[in-house]
């Protein structure tokens, strides 16, 4: 395809808007039918512009991508919201005309493809002519159902124009603090619909002439709980994306329009090879399996929400077949994934393998070139109706984080399998931290004013083990790759929350010759606060990250409130007070203190909002990563290190790790190393007693599925599964050779089953055309 | 980029220095990396069966040395079946499905649910180590996690010779 398009319009007679006169959707369509023909994007068999000025080629890009990351850095200066200012929870991207990303900035770099998906959207559906697309405008998206990941990332698009031609666009996102959904905090739990799921807008003009419409300030303002932090935020947005606009201008007027319009789609053709080399020279050809699950427990009392169909127990299942072929190029395909639900946790099919990259670039494309190279590079099977690509237009999103990154993380552990084949012992990584919890609600704050929390401190969690080493304890979030947990004073500006304590995690991270990072947890009271809510939003009754080749998985979540605590009297009376962290919840320490309080101590993990009052205690629990290698073969000493920092429950250094410890005079540990060869030895004896050959475990394990001996939650999603995933259907009964008569429709189980049957896509509205992404 | 043996056999212990770890992960790969990897695991068996790929720290896929077959192989020398199946099949399991078998592992409310997710612990039926560990809910089926193309790998990825192979 020829990219160096000349005008052979005149001015007047241009019909599009495109550099050269093309219309938007005519130039995406030329591009797309050349890459579907070629292979290449935008069928770029060759790169002019890098092969024959790669000096030029390589100053444009650390040029831009300087802009855009000074963009990020100076923008989130104006923004008030601590998610914005403390945990760095935005993002800018560069797109060429056809709205396919050139570069991003570090933050939250989902969005690269969700951005983008707003700008197709607008392509498709023919923008250009209604309601118009000119130099000026400012357009704000968060929908769902064209891609975005939940209502609460907010995308202002600003169109770049050079001499009356759009050459390309700049899209910001920030995850604001609250969105109008029916309780607050970003990413709240109560509503099973999109029409309680928050305010959304569908790339709406929202400005002109570099000026926001004054009935959309007004309209949108009144939306959401949260008013001065969503102005500032459209203003951090609005900010970086004018900079990146100026600075794109300068590029241009230094450099020559033809050479940044090359650049803009020949970097997307580099960003496809570079992925494909990078395959090639870090994994093995092959077939690799995995498979992520987490728990929705709605069964329960204290999640309260407004439909019977709702109430029940559920998993969410994400089997996943990576295929890397002689070539180096790969399809991942997610077959038997479990339908999508009366939730919060479902996932449009661009959040799900945008967010891909996110992981990618923390492992096998960790360059600055991160762009939609990588997506055409990659082939994706999604079924249509999963949880990750839903068939019905009422689904919510507010949380689909819950299952995305325990979805992404068991790829890396199959790639890791590649990493360690090949020798690349660095790269390896056990998984990651289902990322949670969320402290989450609102009310009226210190500052009287109505207000909503998120509390981001779980943007530090555990990090997985690696072949060489421990993971990283309160250090990550895989969405975030700069994550950081935030001050405990800003956080105490930001919530009527007092903080009683913060500390690491025990126990939290998985066992292992290398254990996983261990999380942190945070004890909060209630201060100052009226009429004040907080649920809690985490897994529970699974722990979503298995461990790597014989390391464990990371501890699961459980949730601890106090209400009626009596605090302000023991506080007067000099007594004790809960205070540190919850050390060890098989023998709880705080309850004792706290005689006569309501105290909710339990593996539901999940709630919808509840009442709380001054002096009630939430302890927000940040989980930890998994485990790597046989925990019998971690050095002693490290046991002993892990006991004296706190990363270890004293009674497990010797059933999981077979190390015996003696404490010494200071208080610190050491190894009985006589005594720890002994007992690891007798615990080989012991391995070899109480298991089994995996054939005869098989023999009994088929009688229970023939019985369908399982609680409702586990049949309901093989249920789903296999309605979906007839592949998966087979090889399940293939593999425990159920005869014919065996069936599981999910309406025998006895659970609702509303959206079973019965659905409708957002493609059937009266002139919406959606953009296909994937393979379904 | 290429590293000395010094370097690889730091990696491979755990012990490597934070510099060259870094170096490492921010530099291009070392395609080299493998046949000295292999050699460094080759020369610390107690057999002399030829290891062809690592699967993890204890588990190989080798060539018998006299019949040539392919097997895979703990690092005790206890054979578990021929390298096309899944060795998860033959290997030793112990699957945590109680309470009580979660909270040996895990402290009480850290401990997955049960009757939600289980433990299965993959063990070598002679030295009892253990290779893997899986965490799926009941009834799942034993995952056979890699299927490597190891002919393409070695000719095509890294021009090596493929070890020669007599399949059973």
């Amino acid at each position: 395809m020829d990219t160096n398009t000349q005008s052979t319009f005149s001015a007047a007679m241009r019909p599009g808007i495109v550099r050269g006169g093309e219309r938007l959707k005519e130039h995406r369509d030329r591009l797309m039918a050349a890459t579907k023909k070629t292979g290449h994007y935008a069928g770029l068999k060759t790169l002019e512009l890098r092969e024959s000025e790669p000096i030029l080629y390589n100053k444009l890009f650390s040029r831009l991508r300087a802009g855009v990351v000074d963009a990020r850095e100076t923008a989130k200066k104006i923004a008030a919201s601590p998610i914005v200012e403390q945990e760095g929870e935005l993002c800018f991207t560069l797109y060429n005309a056809a709205g396919d990303s050139i570069l991003t900035s570090t933050g939250i770099i989902i969005h690269v493809g969700t951005m983008g998906a707003a700008i197709k959207y607008m392509i498709e559906n023919e923008w250009e002519t209604n309601p118009g697309v000119a130099e000026g405008d400012i357009f704000c998206n968060n929908d769902c159902l064209i891609g975005n990941v939940h209502p609460c990332d907010i995308h202002t698009i600003v169109p770049i124009f050079v001499h009356g031609e759009l050459i390309g666009w700049v899209g910001g996102v920030t995850h604001v603090i609250d969105t109008g959904a029916v309780g607050p905090g970003s990413m709240c739990t109560g509503q099973v619909q999109r029409f309680g799921d928050g305010y959304q807008i569908t790339c709406r003009k929202v400005g002109a002439n570099d000026t926001l419409f004054r009935d959309w300030l007004h309209e949108s303002q009144r939306m959401v709980r949260t008013t001065r932090y969503w102005i500032l935020d459209e203003r951090t947005r609005i900010a970086g994306c004018h900079m990146i606009r100026k600075l794109v201008e300068e590029v241009v007027a230094e450099e020559g329009i033809e050479a940044y319009w090359k650049f803009a789609y020949e970097a997307v053709e580099h960003g496809r090879i570079g992925l494909q080399a990078r395959i090639r020279a870090m994994t093995i050809p092959g077939k690799y399996r995995q498979v992520g699950f987490v728990d929705v427990p709605y069964a329960h009392e204290d999640v309260r929400v407004p439909s019977d169909f709702a109430k029940l127990d559920t998993i969410m299942h994400a089997p996943s077949e990576i295929t890397i072929r002689s070539d180096a190029t790969w399809r991942l395909d997610f077959e038997g994934s479990s339908r999508w639900g009366w939730h919060t946790y479902n996932a449009h099919q661009v959040s799900f393998t945008s967010g891909i990259w996110v992981m990618m670039t923390q492992t096998l494309i960790p360059s600055e070139m991160i762009n939609d190279g990588a997506a055409y590079g990659t082939e994706f099977r999604l079924p249509k109706g999963t949880w990750m690509n839903p068939d019905d237009r009422r689904v919510a999103f507010a949380y689909s984080w819950h299952f995305l990154v325990s979805a992404w993380t068991p790829l890396w552990r199959g790639l890791s399998r590649s990493y360690f084949g090949r020798g690349y012992l660095e790269e390896v990584n056990a998984g990651n931290a289902n990322t949670s919890n969320w402290l989450q609600g609102g009310g009226f704050n210190q500052y009287d004013e109505i207000h909503a929390v998120n509390s981001f401190e779980c943007a530090a969690n555990g990090v997985g083990a690696t072949a060489v080493n421990d993971g990283l304890s309160h250090a990550a979030a895989i969405w975030n790759p700069e994550g950081d947990m935030g001050d405990m004073e800003i956080w105490e500006l930001a919530e009527p929350l007092l903080y009683l304590g913060r500390q690491i995690k025990a126990s939290s991270g998985g066992s292992g010759k290398y254990r996983g990072g261990c999380g942190f947890e945070s004890l909060r009271m209630v201060w100052n606060a009226k009429d004040w809510t907080m649920f809690f939003m985490g897994n529970g009754h699974i722990s979503s990250d298995w461990g790597l080749m014989g390391g464990y998985p990371a501890a699961s979540g459980y949730r601890f409130a106090a209400h009626q605590t009596n605090l302000k009297a023991l506080i007067a009376e000099g007594k004790p007070i809960p205070l540190g962290g919850d050390t060890d919840p098989e023998n709880p320490t705080w309850d004792a203190m706290l005689p006569g309080a309501t105290i909710k101590r339990d593996k539901q993990a999940i709630t919808t909002e509840e009442m709380f009052s001054d002096y009630d205690l939430y302890l927000n629990y940040m989980r930890g990563g998994p485990g790597f290698g046989d925990p019998l073969d971690r050095d002693p000493a490290r046991v002993a290190e892990d006991l004296d920092g706190g990363y270890l429950i004293e009674r497990f250094a010797e059933p999981v790790y077979g190390v015996v410890l003696v404490k010494r005079a200071d208080g610190t540990h050491g190894v009985d190393e006589a005594a720890t060869v002994a007992r690891r030895l007798a615990i080989r004896k012991e391995r070899l007693a109480k298991s089994v050959p995996t054939k005869e475990w098989m023999k009994g394990e088929r009688e229970r599925i023939l019985a369908k001996d399982a609680g409702s939650q586990v049949r309901q999603m093989y249920a789903s599964s296999f309605a979906l995933g007839p592949r998966f259907h087979a090889e399940f009964r293939a593999f425990w050779t159920l005869p014919e008569s065996w069936t599981l429709p999910e309406d025998e189980i006895g659970v609702p089953t509303y959206g079973s049957k019965y659905h409708m896509d957002l493609s059937e509205l009266p002139d919406v055309k959606l953009v296909q992404f994937v393979e379904e | 980029m290429t590293y000395t043996r010094s370097k690889i056999v730091d990696l491979i212990d755990g012990n490597i220095d934070a510099e060259t770890h870094h170096q490492m992960l921010s530099t291009p790969k070392d395609p080299e990396r493998f046949g000295l990897y292999l050699e460094i695991l080759q020369e610390r068996m107690k057999w002399d069966d030829r290891i062809v790929l690592p699967l993890a720290p204890k588990l190989y896929i080798v060539q018998l040395k006299v019949s040539k077959q392919w097997k895979i192989r703990c690092e005790c020398g206890h054979d578990f079946c021929d390298w096309r199946e899944n060795w998860k099949l033959h290997a030793h399991i112990h699957v945590r499905d109680s309470q009580q078998k979660m909270e040996e592992i895990y402290p009480r409310l850290m401990a997955p649910t049960a009757t939600w997710q289980t433990i299965r612990e993959y063990f070598c039926p002679e030295c009892a180590s253990l290779h893997d560990v899986e965490a799926p809910t009941p009834w799942y089926p034993v995952i056979r996690d890699f299927e490597p193309d190891i002919d393409t790998f070695y000719k095509e990825w890294l021009g090596l010779e493929v070890p020669e192979r007599v399949d059973a």
